[in-house]
């Protein structure tokens, strides 16, 4: 499908921030500082959701972000923690206004670790999460509009390597037939909801089955996705 | 088409109104919405798009969802009522589909085919901005509205904005990338919940999806709740896991 609105033009740049960091470095770290780049904050973190179901930091751009993002889970609350409850982005342009009725805890810790603003995106696909990002500013502000769409490319992005890291066989420079990137099309979350209930897995685990499948029969994901909703085609190996 | 009668748009007003308390689910609203719409004017159907942070027309509700109009909203990502409506951010009203292949090659075939004969666009604004689009499809050649009627429904489109601004602090206007975010992800959620159920009760996802409805109204709960707790943890749904399943998906 074609991208509306110049969306490829931002998961390029995306790509190649990523890619401009120190190889040596883990890729979710990677990530994080070319998040922070991207979008003019002092530091980005990811946090993911663990076996046993509970969040926690997996990478951060740099150590003192580290210990901001740890706060939330010291503290029991925080931006990470509310967009992963609510499946939705949280976006505070001021942390000062958020230690009233949000954060009373949180807020006042950040802000002494000089944070002023913090924006949190989850890492997810319907039911499926996987975790949240968060980029942190030192000054307060909204992110315009090109740093909220950039920062959404970063999420997408993110998603598609969490889920390549947790698939061996999949290279994120594979045939590049990105999970998100080829439309939300009603039929492929369906096929995912069908895929689950054919083997018996978690809607995450259906995600990463569908995308292991095309990319081994170097098909398209939306046309695996298609045979599945058309019944033409199960993932479990048995007749339709 | 008759215009509307005063007292049909006062019970849709009190019911939105009666709708929007504390604990409303959007997606839940944004449907009887759409019921509405196309029940007031005689339509043949009416869906909701909204806009995701590229500027891409996502389908989010509709009056039904069947398989051929889930696509025409779909088809709008490039061409169409919807597209054009909010672009502009004026409504496109009574346009003839067979008159209409030049303005949209693609969309305008396929609409007709369907089944329909005209449609109509009302966007959803909020102060400057064009937050997405209302769909109307009918079956009158001649188009379905009368020049009374257009006010009547752009309030409907309206009412369909303030429903995704329903928070105490909408002042802000992050609160509405959050809204239509979470707006998003909770129609792919039950997208996965229509696969899923569709699986295991051997039916389309066009029924799988009147059969969620259908739970969540007999039980009082959530449509986006339900449709969640299907795909994460449905043993905890009794009477929605078949008694005697295939499978059965682990907690998540």
């Amino acid at each position: 499908m074609t991208s509306a609105n110049g969306e490829g033009d931002y998961r390029s740049t995306v790509r190649h921030l990523i890619d401009g960091q120190p190889e040596h470095l883990d890729v979710l770290q990677r990530v994080c500082r070319a998040a922070a780049e991207g979008v003019s904050a002092s530091g980005a973190g990811i946090c993911v959701m663990t076996a046993d179901g509970t969040l926690g930091v997996s990478a951060t751009s740099d150590e003192a972000i580290g210990r901001t993002e740890e706060l939330q889970f010291v503290l029991g609350e925080g931006p990470c923690i509310d967009a992963f409850a609510a499946r939705r982005p949280v976006l505070a342009a001021n942390l000062a206004d958020a230690a009233n009725y949000r954060w009373p805890m949180y807020a006042p810790a950040a802000h002494d670790n000089g944070v002023r603003a913090v924006f949190a995106f989850p890492l997810q696909v319907g039911a499926a999460r996987l975790g949240v990002m968060d980029i942190f500013r030192d000054r307060v502000g909204p992110l315009t509009e090109a740093e909220l769409r950039m920062a959404f490319t970063f999420a997408d992005v993110t998603v598609e390597m969490l889920l390549d890291t947790q698939e061996e066989k999949l290279k994120r420079d594979g045939n590049g037939t990105g999970l998100l990137d080829v439309g939300h099309r009603a039929e492929l979350f369906q096929a995912q909801g069908m895929v689950m209930m054919q083997l018996g897995v978690s809607i995450a685990e259906a995600l990463l089955r569908m995308r292991a499948y095309a990319y081994s029969e170097n098909r398209r994901l939306e046309d695996v996705a298609r045979d599945v909703v058309n019944r033409t085609l199960r993932l479990d190996g048995h007749k339709e | 088409m008759s215009t509307v009668s005063a007292e049909r748009l006062a019970t849709i007003f009190v019911e939105a109104a009666d709708t929007l308390v504390d604990e409303f689910d959007l997606l839940e609203f944004l449907h009887m919405l759409t019921d509405r719409a196309r029940n007031l004017v005689g339509a043949a159907a009416a869906g909701l798009m909204l806009a995701d942070e590229h500027g891409r027309l996502e389908f989010v509700a509709g009056s039904d969802e069947n398989v051929r109009l889930v696509e025409l909203f779909q088809l709008q990502n490039d061409q169409g009522p919807c597209l054009e409506a909010f672009r502009t951010g004026t409504s496109v009203i009574n346009v003839d589909l067979a008159a209409a292949a030049a303005r949209w090659p693609r969309f305008a075939p396929r609409a007709a085919e369907a089944g329909f004969r005209s449609v109509h666009a009302f966007p959803l604004r909020l102060r400057s901005q064009v937050i997405g689009a209302l769909n109307i499809f009918g079956t009158n050649a001649g188009g379905d509205f009368e020049p009374d009627d257009v006010p009547i429904m752009q309030a409907l489109a309206d009412v369909a904005t303030i429903g995704l601004m329903q928070e105490r602090t909408i002042r802000r206007n992050e609160v509405l990338t959050e809204q239509l975010q979470g707006a998003l992800n909770s129609r792919i959620i039950i997208e996965q919940a229509k696969g899923a159920i569709a699986q295991i009760h051997g039916v389309t996802p066009d029924e799988a999806f009147l059969r969620i409805r259908a739970y969540a109204r007999n039980n009082n709960r959530r449509l986006t709740e339900v449709a969640n707790l299907i795909v994460t943890d449905l043993p905890s749904l009794p009477g929605m896991a078949p008694s005697n399943g295939p499978t059965t998906p682990p907690r998540s």
